[in-house]
């Protein structure tokens, strides 16, 4: 199987996901359990997903829900422990002990959500969200240095320093992202997790999100992982683009490459979705059928089922990621070049 | 066909008296779709709640008129509303699950939306609730007829609530963020099916969505929304492609498009305030690039912008007439 790696650059990756599996057991009710001998069944939300980040850049995992995206960034983070496979970061696996954070080596990774409504303490004023990072880490030396560095933090994500005297609940959606983006930073991270940071807000403050976390990468050389279900936003602030489909990633490419010959016929499908706001009368050609239970996935690739070029081997076999032109595609019909 | 004229719709709060809609005024023309857009506040979806009659307590209607085909709708009875409302004007909202009774089958459902509103007979309304969900897109409607709510999937329900909504002929549905809560490629086939079905009967829909991108694909009119009044109207291509108030060009520049790349995205500074916090003057003055004294005292009302059928509410048309 061909290794796959980011390996659009010869300089190692920043953060680098190895064959990265994670399955559930769901909770089967006790009574089904004793007479019925119904089996726990396993959820495969992450089967076997490889790619790698590059430093400074920004690689976005797309898909609809439920295909393991978010999974994926929450096994990065540690917030739930992989089945199986592996992540390295700055060249070290993530299992190596040495690598967990500790008050002396504070988190290289952060992470910031979805719901900034839920992602904040409502009963924490504002600068003691954005200093307990600091305090945890033992960051700052002093009560002076740790309130000068909580103001320079709301002065960079676009606050003024008096709003650390205030709670969450005095602020809006977009100010609230804003906090959650500055306690983020609090430890001085390398890589930020943003799992779908805007899709919370209304347009108009989604793109000052947006154009905040582009002028922190430039500043501070940070490295994203964006996950999101909107292409376009994608489009807007992407490096690197992975598509997931039912656990798996389908197709990975640069993002210009991406949005301009896409290979995987669920890559093209989903293109075809994007609302045409320039009113050009094209047609979109919407995907047929319905997202699959991932719990009883259709065998072979799982986007047979919907597939307009499937064949015979689609049913079959799962397709490995291979190299397609510039991009790695996961797909029997791209491989063969039955496609055009 | 449909008329909204000045409507005014407050909460009354603890506070004080909140105004969600201030003197909102459109229509709608037989077979059109006029889409509804705005951010999370603006007052979109009370107005549509306004329109079928489910204004919910303590909101309440202060001034104003609805008018449907020439009939009074505000201060109707509950009754005689009810029986309006299917009949004549269906509703379509953004989760299908709530929409739909979870202890009735689809068909059941169906069939009691059908007898109440048509002179059918219950065998006659299940060969017709059959019908419509094959009309809808379901597979195998004589079977899946018999089926309960929680047996589908996010889109299919919504394509039930769709039958549900078009089963009594309406001639009017307000459709309440009618794909919000389904995946892309499930949204897409929701919107194909609205539009066919709304030409094939030749339906008007009120679509309110906070997705640009959904009206672009639908409507033929819109209307933008801004802190409870209407900040522009006008014909589709016009709005999307020449937007005249300043907040419909702020908005359209910061939706992120894929073909047209920019490094930074333009966008409006500041939120949208709160009920309570609403300025004096035209409510957009404090987010407004081309704010000037006018817009601070004095609140506009939709003006003539030059372009025929598209009316903005900004004091910088009344300099040009």
């Amino acid at each position: 199987m061909v290794n796959v790696i980011a390996n659009y650059s010869t300089v190692p990756p920043l953060l680098q996901v190895q064959e990265l599996s994670k399955y559930f057991v769901l909770a089967v009710p006790w009574l089904s359990r004793i007479f019925n001998r119904q089996f726990p069944p396993i959820l495969r939300a992450v089967d076997g997903v490889s790619f790698g980040i590059q430093r400074g850049q920004t690689f976005a995992l797309v898909g609809e829900s439920g295909c393991g995206k978010s999974t994926v960034a929450r096994v990065i983070v540690g917030l739930y422990p992989p089945t199986a496979g592996e992540i390295f970061f700055q060249g070290k696996s993530l299992e190596d002990p040495s690598a967990k954070s500790s008050p002396e080596s504070p988190p290289r990774m952060q992470m910031i959500f979805q719901d900034p409504y839920a992602s904040l303490d409502p009963r924490w004023r504002v600068r003691d969200i954005i200093a307990e990072p600091i305090r945890a880490f033992h960051l700052a030396k002093n009560r002076t240095e740790l309130r000068e560095r909580v103001s320079e933090l709301l002065l960079q994500v676009g606050l003024s320093p008096s709003d650390g005297e205030k709670y969450p609940h005095e602020f809006s959606g977009g100010q609230r992202q804003r906090i959650s983006i500055a306690r983020a930073l609090s430890s001085h991270p390398d890589f930020l997790v943003c799992d779908e940071p805007t899709s919370a807000l209304d347009v108009s403050v989604q793109a000052q999100i947006l154009n905040l976390m582009k002028e922190l990468q430039r500043r501070l050389g940070l490295t994203y992982l964006f996950i999101s279900h909107n292409l376009a936003v994608v489009n807007h602030i992407s490096d690197h683009v992975g598509v997931m489909y039912l656990g798996r990633l389908c197709e990975v490419a640069p993002k210009q490459i991406l949005f301009n010959q896409p290979q995987h016929p669920y890559t093209r499908l989903l293109l075809d979705t994007i609302p045409d706001l320039s009113i050009s009368g094209r047609r979109r050609q919407p995907v047929t059928g319905e997202v699959p239970n991932p719990i009883h996935p259709p065998s072979g690739c799982a986007f047979h089922p919907r597939c307009p070029s499937a064949y015979d081997r689609c049913q079959i076999e799962k397709p490995a990621p291979k190299f397609a032109k510039d991009n790695i595609v996961a797909c029997h019909a791209v491989e063969e070049g039955l496609l055009q | 066909m449909l008329e909204v004229d000045r409507l005014q719709i407050e909460f009354p709060t603890r506070r004080g008296i909140l105004v969600a809609v201030d003197d909102v005024s459109f229509s709608i023309e037989e077979g059109e779709v006029l889409g509804v857009v705005g951010e999370s506040g603006a007052g979109k979806s009370v107005t549509g709640a306004a329109v079928i009659g489910l204004l919910e307590p303590p909101g309440r209607i202060a001034r104003g008129d609805i008018r449907f085909e020439g009939q009074q709708l505000n201060g109707l009875p509950q009754e005689t509303m009810r029986r309006i409302r299917g009949a004549k004007i269906g509703a379509i909202f953004q989760d299908p699950l709530t929409s739909l009774n979870p202890i009735y089958s689809i068909g059941r459902q169906l069939i009691e939306t059908l007898t109440t509103h048509t002179d059918l007979s219950p065998p006659q309304a299940r060969a017709r609730a059959i019908d419509l969900l094959n009309e809808v897109g379901i597979p195998a409607a004589e079977r899946r007829v018999d089926s309960y709510p929680h047996e589908f999937s996010g889109g299919m329900r919504q394509r039930v609530v769709i039958a549900l909504a078009i089963c009594a002929h309406p001639r009017l549905i307000i459709a309440d963020e009618p794909t919000t809560a389904l995946d892309v490629s499930i949204q897409a086939q929701i919107i194909a099916l609205l539009r066919r079905l709304c030409h094939e009967h030749h339906t008007a829909i009120m679509l309110i969505t906070h997705d640009m991108g959904v009206i672009a694909e639908m409507s033929d009119r819109v209307a933008v929304m801004y802190a409870g009044r209407i900040a522009e109207i006008g014909p589709l291509r016009d709005v999307v492609k020449s937007p005249k108030h300043p907040y419909t060009v702020g908005l359209m520049d910061s939706i992120p498009m894929v073909g047209q790349e920019k490094d930074q995205l333009p966008h409006i500074r500041g939120a949208m305030p709160r009920l309570q916090e609403i300025p004096p003057g035209c409510p957009f003055h404090p987010r407004c690039p081309e704010v000037f004294d006018r817009c601070q005292v004095e609140r506009p009302d939709l003006m003539d912008t030059g372009h025929p059928r598209q009316t903005a509410s900004c004091w910088k048309f009344a300099r040009i007439v």
